[in-house]
């Protein structure tokens, strides 16, 4: 059981490792190209998705409020509720968790079988960084796409919640959106609406963490085929449980630290 | 240009490599024959600082290799080539862009001299016209070959061979042999091979040493090692069914080890192995 521990310890080092000697690595060379393609090719195809998802789950939570706001005759508030939910939390949560399963699982399964396939070790060979290589683009990638996603993901999903506002509720859609946006403006963080880049600086900080986990269980990954769908399993379900944890820290960090 | 001075590396309680020495002279080809799992391909990784020995060390043209800090390392690695037993193509890269890599990535060479020298692999290995493949639309002996033709893009004074010839046709088996040849004899390459083809080894060697449950039994010339009379090395190079060799020698328990790395390195330290974790807490 201790060496069990020590072992974790070990993995969750060299992962934080990894995810520093990465960015020290973007600084240097911060291969752009690579980079853009990775955006689009996993960042941008997850767009779909994070639409859909996001869409419905507007609409989902404008309903349930909704019919309980009807009861006191609140349902005109309805748009603060929808959009304090989505950019504080739900927003970048959902975003990321999509996420973990679209792009950190492809992660994890790509640097896997190239490591069980010896092609990390001959960039090592070539003198080229396997991790400047293959892990500063990813991360940055993820990072950026995080952030992106999320807002859309905020937009799409206070418009869902807008029109069961209107369709379902009776709620007129600027009354929605006056309120929505107002509700987004009450707290001002350098200058800047708090609670909707709280949101964006929580995805891009999500991303860039679940980026490293999904790199580090590929680079890890040894025995074959086997192997590699060991570390995909591995990395979603870190992933995962490394959304919730960082979730809680940082709106904790965001909303009572700051605020003291 | 090589010494390898009494290395020994395990894998749990798997003992790869015992107490083994060797030296390489400048310009010469030796090629390490053994039965599979015996420590060939754990040693080449040893020499190029892929795996750190348990215990020894290992000199390459006077650089103890593991002593060495990732800079250092790198720059020595800049004046070696590896050739992997699978090739180890990038799989998103096509022909060209594999065997540029090294070129475009730590050389910072002009795009026209890359092409050239890239043109040039290419035509050395028979893979002329082949650079808009992709890896999976490759042969294993292709990929093999594009693989060498990576090694060699660089023009490194070190060239190390993982089974060179395994999985290819005789023609071009003795193609790539006479290559092997050709960078000693014409670059004065030093080459170290790791094979299992008797035949492919009697033309490129210069001297052959054989490794027998991870130590090195005989070094010799091919003649020597031809007309030994160990009785290990005669059922090896004759291939004889009758002798202490046995399909379940202690020797094939081992296989597949040396391909099992460690992670990259980060900031020059490795992960601790897995497997050993694994093993430590199921006990």
């Amino acid at each position: 059981m201790r060496s069990y521990f020590a072992g974790a310890a070990a993995h969750t080092g060299y992962t934080v490792r990894l995810l520093f000697h990465a960015l020290a690595c973007a600084f240097r060379n911060p291969r752009t190209k690579m980079t853009l393609t990775i955006m689009y090719d996993y960042g941008l195809k997850s767009l779909p998705v994070v639409a859909i998802v996001a869409f419905f789950s507007g609409m989902i939570i404008s309903l349930q409020t909704g019919i309980q706001l009807v009861r006191f005759g609140q349902e005109e508030f309805i748009g603060i509720i929808v959009a304090q939910s989505f950019a504080r939390e739900f927003g970048p949560f959902m975003t990321c968790i999509i996420l973990v399963g679209t792009v950190v699982s492809a992660y994890a399964a790509e640097l896997g079988t190239m490591n069980v396939s010896e092609e990390t070790a001959a960039l090592e060979v070539m003198s080229i960084d396997p991790v400047g290589y293959l892990v500063t683009p990813r991360i940055i990638a993820l990072t950026i796409m995080t952030f992106l996603l999320t807002i859309c993901a905020d937009g799409i999903g206070i418009l869902g919640g807008g029109i069961v506002a209107k369709t379902q509720l009776n709620v007129p859609f600027n009354r929605y959106f006056e309120n929505a946006i107002e509700s987004l403006q009450g707290r001002q963080w350098f200058g800047l609406p708090k609670d909707l880049y709280g949101g964006f600086v929580k995805g891009a900080i999500t991303g860039c963490v679940i980026a490293a986990i999904g790199c580090a269980e590929g680079l890890t990954a040894h025995g074959g085929a086997l192997g590699v769908g060991r570390s995909v399993r591995r990395a979603v379900i870190i992933s995962i449980v490394m959304i919730l944890i960082l979730s809680f820290d940082l709106t904790w960090l965001f909303y009572r630290a700051f605020t003291r | 240009m090589i010494r390898i001075d009494g290395i020994s590396k395990s894998w749990g309680d798997r003992h790869i490599l015992r107490n083994c020495s060797l030296d390489v002279k400048r310009g010469e080809t030796l090629v390490v024959i053994g039965s599979s799992g015996t420590g060939k391909s754990t040693l080449l990784r040893c020499i190029i600082g892929l795996l750190a020995p348990d215990s020894g060390r290992v000199f390459v043209d006077g650089h103890d290799v593991h002593a060495l800090d990732p800079k250092e390392l790198a720059a020595l690695r800049s004046r070696m080539g590896y050739l992997f037993q699978s090739g180890a193509l990038i799989n998103w890269l096509n022909v060209a862009d594999n065997v540029g890599l090294p070129l475009v990535e730590t050389r910072n060479m002009p795009e026209a001299e890359v092409k050239t020298r890239v043109d040039n692999a290419l035509d050395m290995v028979g893979l002329a016209g082949t650079h808009k493949l992709m890896p999976d639309e490759l042969s294993g002996g292709m990929r093999k070959r594009v693989g060498l033709a990576r090694s060699l893009v660089t023009e490194p004074e070190i060239l190390l061979y993982d089974e060179p010839t395994t999985g290819l046709d005789p023609v071009t088996a003795h193609i790539i042999d006479q290559l092997i040849v050709d960078m000693g004899a014409k670059l004065g390459v030093t080459s170290v091979v790791v094979s299992h083809d008797m035949e492919g080894v009697y033309r490129v060697a210069d001297r052959v040493a054989m490794l027998y449950d991870g130590r090195v039994i005989a070094v010799g010339s091919p003649e020597d090692i031809r007309g030994s009379m160990d009785p290990i090395v005669s059922q090896f190079v004759t291939g004889a069914l009758e002798g202490p060799l046995s399909a379940n020698s202690r020797g094939v328990a081992g296989k597949s080890t040396a391909r099992e790395m460690s992670a990259p390195q980060v900031s020059g330290q490795q992960i601790p192995d897995k497997k050993e974790h694994e093993e430590e807490s199921q006990s």
